[in-house]
This record gives C-alpha cells, structure tokens and sequence, in this order.
C-alpha cells in the first residue's frame, strides 16, 4: 500500500510539474465547450429578413409585427419589386424574403384565402428551412387565431411540444457530445503519453525490475488520471450550467458514475496505445486521430446515426461514447434514473471491461 | 571475497527468430565480487543482463540468482536485485530527495528507513544543497552517481549496472567507482557492463563476450597473463578483432 502510495505521489508530480499536461487537462475541455457552445451552434438569430408589405392591412401588420419581435429575424421592411428581391439575395447577406400582395387581408375575409409569398436563400439548406418553418409558424399562429375567431367546425391544428428542449437549443444537443468528446481524447492521451514516455526514458525498465506489481503500475497510473478527470468533468459541468443554461434535471451521482465508466474505458484504451506504441509524439498521433474521429462521427452529436448506412451504424455500436452519450443526455436532460438507462450503463460497462481485459493481458510485463 | 556462488548462468541463450544474441552463456559469480561483463556493442551483453534481471524471457538454459530460478521465482528475484539501466534511470522532472523517496518507496522501504537512507545518502553525495533542486538540472556525473546509490538504496544483494559510466568525465568515472568498491565492501555482488577497458582493471573477475558466446573469463592480471598483453585493452582487442557481428 505504501508502495502504490508513492507512485500516485509520482504522477502527480508529473502532471502539476507539466504545464503542457496542465493546459491539455483543464484548457482543451473548456475552450471546447466554449466553442462549441457559442461558436458552432445550429440555432439561428438575427437573420436578415425583408418584408415586402404590398397589402399594407390590418392582417399583414399583425404578422409583421410578430416576425419583428422575434429573434430570430432582424427586419427590414422595404417595398421592393421582384427583381430588386433577387438583387437583395445576391447583394445583401438577407436570408429570407416574405412578400404580402395587395388586398391580402380582403381576400382572406372575403375569399377565405389568402396567399404570402416566402423566397429563402437556398445555398444554405439548413438555415433556409429552419427560417422558413419559422416563418412559416408565426403565419400559422395568426391563421390559428382567425379561425378561433370565426368559429369554424372541423379544423385540425397540430399541437407540436419540442420535448426536453422546447426551444430547440443546439447546446443541448452539443454539451454531452463535447463531454463524451473530452473525457475520451484526454484520457487516452494522457494515459498513452504518460506510460510511454516511461519506456522513451528508460525507466520502464527500473519499475519492471523492481519487486512493485506490473499491475500496480498500471493501476497507480490510471488513478491520478480519474481523479482528474472527475475534477475536469466537474469543471465541464459547472462551465454548461452557468455559461451555457445547460440543465442537469436527473442525478448528478448518476451523472459521475456514467463518467467514470467511461473515464476507465478511456484509460484502458490508452494502455493499448501504449502497448504498441514506442515514442511519446506516436502515441499523442494515435491517441487524437484514433479517437477524434470515430467519436465525432459516430456519437449521435453532429451527424444522426438514423441516416448512416447500415454497416456504419452497426459499427458505431462499438465506439462507448455513443452509450454514454445516450446516458447523459437522459440523465441530464430528461431527468431519468438509472432504470431507464440501465441497458446503455450494461453495454458500455461491457465494452469497458472488454478493452480492459486486452489491454491488460497485451501489457508487456517483460521488454522482450 | 567467498566463494558461495550468487549468480548462476548455465546455457543461457535468447534468440530473436534466427538472430542469437547470446548462445549458451555459461558463468558463476561470487558474493561480493565485482564482475565485468564486457563485450563490443551488439556482443550480446545487455540481452544477457536483461534476462538475468527478468526484463527479458530466455529462449532456452537455466539461471538463479541469489539461489532464486529466473523462470519461477522473479518476484523474489526482484527484491534481491538494483538495476541501473543504459539510459538514465531517474524522472528527471522529479527533485532529488523526491526520486529517493519514491524508489525507496516502490521497495518498500519504511518511512524511518527512508528518512536515514535520504539523509545518509545526500550526505555521502554532497547534495546538500540539490536536494530540492529538480534532477534535470544537475550535472550528468552527479546524476549517474545519484541513479546507482538509488539503484541500492534496498541494500540488494546484487546490483545490475548496464554501461554506468557512459559519456562521463575520466574524474567523476573514478567517483564513480568508489561508490562501487564501498557498495562490494558492503557485501553487495556487482555486475557491471563497460566499454571502458581502465574500468575492466577495477574488476575482480572480467568476462568477455564476441558475438554473443563468452570467449574469456578471469581475472584481469590472468587475463593480461595468458595473453601476454599489458593493458586489458590490448586483450580485448585481441579477442574482439575477430567479432564477424558489426557493432551497431
């Protein structure tokens, strides 16, 4: 006991004595939570929009006004002829056109319909549906409005709740994959680079030949980094809340122990790297390009996993940080226990112990 | 010096697929001897050591060390050896009273011994005002002389030193050695690789390794002896010439 006591002493020697290590632990995670949670989101606000009011009635003012009050568009109202809208799209940045006729309100009293031309800049498709669904909606709401007025037998009116995010947020969706993102880079890094640079100096050599468990090397190892990672997922968390508005409706202890699972599986991957690696720079290489890009790809975050191709979908089943991003996200979102999550914490805790089991049993106990 | 044997090597080889390192290496070493184990890069010596000390599996022989066997009993091999390796053995990013601590620690070493062996040997040393300093900062010699008073800092019956001295001035070599001669005095067994041919004379007994078979072994003054030379260089050039393997 004592012995181990000295070799987590030592590492963390390492690691505070490291600024590098320092910067990577606890700068990587929040610059990318940062990032990602102002930076590269999938909301849109302040879209410039031009309103062409023709009709200049009571119905298009009201709509107008509603549009205007919204975030999501910055209006400009403007009279302009057809080819000046076009002009508008090539010219300015204006993401949407929304173009009353003359007589709109006469002809939705007197002819029960009424017609609301909406153009949008379809170079950027995402942006150009979301824009125009929106737009799409206010219109809706007002007809919705008309039509309660009149008393009108036997209309349908969808009722759409956007569950858990109602209005839609895109840091929501990004936090878990960051946190899943993080915990697995930078522990697999830390590990590899870690057990590496031991065999690079050569003193892999002395611990192997002195009487402390080869096992024990790699336990006293591994502490230290969960220990830091749990501070640095606390960290994470504290940055979403308050930065982000992130919530945390279900346990936080659920929360931490999903991470920690997660946390072991990284480290036994970062073991493997080690394994087969011989210098520090091979093992950071592997380490990033191994794991950035399955995780990205294949989390559920930035691209669904529903339209992948079969094959990559059954693939995907392997990497841990799509479980533990489904966890998360029930945990933290939808506030469920840990009877709803159970089958994702069983698989992942299968493909932790799954990695751990090789890396331990490649672990060279003997250089040669 | 007894003559109670503390390392036995009979047959030892290791081959990687066709290549052999070392072909049946047979030789017994005293308690409290200084053994030389020398040979010219790529002879095979560090394979040898390597296997003696459990780094390395043998492809086929025996050994004990300390009357333990190398392929049932390491662990209790372990904690009868010091192994100083070819690249240096210490974090550098660790201060020199931290790298004691911790090697003393990793063998187990009580915190009372621990506080003694710090003090006896940053005394012994004259690192008294490094202690705190960072191992990187200091001096190659002062190092070198820092990793093997580690390298015994449990008192083991045996000690491995792979090439100690390599790239170490002629003044802190000779240091060096005196650590090694009060270590021996202490009854510590030392096995030492060298390259240098003034330390084979510091020697007890020297073998010499060509292409990984022992071609001689005995005291230097024998040595010099049969072969009618002067210097142990003049034998070793003698033996080494024929070396078909070239040095990497």
């Amino acid at each position: 006991m004592k012995q181990f006591l000295s070799f987590v002493r030592k590492e963390f020697y390492h690691v505070f004595r490291d600024s590098k290590t320092l910067l990577m632990l606890f700068g990587i995670p929040i610059v990318l939570i940062i990032l990602f949670g102002f930076a590269v989101t999938n909301e849109i606000k302040n879209a410039k929009i031009v309103v062409c009011d023709y009709a200049k009635d009571p119905a298009s003012q009201e709509i107008i006004n509603k549009l205007s009050v919204s975030e999501t568009f910055l209006l400009d109202r403007a009279l302009l002829s057809p080819s000046q809208v076009e002009e508008a799209f090539r010219k300015e940045d204006i993401k949407l056109a929304i173009i009353f006729p003359a007589n709109f309100y006469k002809d939705l009293q007197h002819l029960n319909k009424a017609q609301v031309q909406i153009i949008a800049d379809g170079s950027d498709p995402n942006a150009a549906s979301t824009l125009t669904q929106y737009a799409t909606s206010v219109i809706m709401e007002y007809q919705q409005k008309l039509i309660q007025n009149a008393k009108m037998p036997y209309t349908i009116s969808p009722e759409v709740r956007m569950l858990y995010n109602p209005e839609l947020k895109g840091t929501i969706n990004f936090v878990p994959g960051i946190m899943a993102l993080v915990l697995l880079l930078i522990c697999v890094l830390m590990t590899a680079v870690s057990i590496v640079k031991e065999k690079e100096t050569g003193t892999m050599e002395v611990l192997l030949v002195s009487p402390f468990n080869p096992f024990l090397v790699i336990i006293s190892k591994a502490i230290p980094y969960l220990a830091l990672s749990l501070v640095n997922l606390a960290v994470i968390l504290l940055v979403s809340v308050t930065l982000l508005d992130m919530p945390i409706n279900g346990s936080v202890l659920l929360l931490f122990g999903a991470s920690t699972l997660l946390i072991i599986c990284a480290l036994s991957l970062g073991l493997l790297i080690s394994n087969v690696t011989q210098s520090q720079q091979s093992a950071m290489l592997i380490s990033v390009m191994g794991m950035m890009l399955p995780t990205m790809l294949f989390t559920g975050f930035m691209f669904p996993l529903e339209n992948m191709p079969n094959a990559l979908q059954v693939f995907s089943n392997i990497i841990p940080s799509k479980w533990y991003y489904i966890i998360i996200k029930s945990v933290m979102i939808k506030g469920l226990g840990f009877s709803a999550i159970w089958k994702e914490t069983l698989i992942l805790f299968g493909t932790t112990c799954f990695f751990l089991i090789i890396s331990l049993t490649k672990f060279k106990i003997r250089l040669a | 010096m007894t003559s109670e044997v503390v390392i036995k090597a009979d047959k030892l080889t290791k081959r990687f697929g066709d290549f052999i390192a070392t072909n049946e290496v047979t030789f017994e070493v005293y308690v409290g001897e200084i053994f030389g184990f020398l040979g010219a890069n790529g002879a095979g010596k560090t394979t040898a050591m390597k296997m003696l000390c459990g780094l390395s599996k043998p492809s086929s022989g025996n050994a004990t060390i300390a009357g333990f066997d190398i392929y049932k009993q390491t662990e209790e091999i372990k904690k009868n050896i010091g192994y100083m390796s070819q690249k240096f053995s210490l974090y550098e990013d660790l201060t020199v009273i931290e790298n004691i601590q911790f090697f003393g620690g990793i063998y187990g070493l009580s915190d009372k011994q621990l506080k003694a062996k710090s003090n006896e040997l940053i005394e012994t040393l004259g690192l008294q005002n490094e202690a705190k300093k960072l191992v990187t900062s200091l001096p190659l010699g002062w190092k070198q002389k820092l990793a093997f008073s580690v390298a015994v800092i449990h008192e083991p019956k045996i000690v491995f030193l792979d090439e100690p001295t390599g790239g170490v001035d002629p003044v802190t070599r000779r240091q060096f050695w005196d650590l090694i001669y009060s270590a021996a005095d202490r009854g510590i067994t030392i096995f030492v690789t060298t390259h240098y041919m003034d330390e084979a004379e510091y020697c007890n007994r020297v073998s010499i390794m060509v292409d990984g078979v022992i071609r001689a072994l005995d005291t230097p003054a024998n040595l010099k002896r049969q072969y009618s030379a002067t210097l142990m260089d003049e034998v070793f050039y003698e033996l080494a010439r024929g070396a078909k393997r070239k040095s990497d």
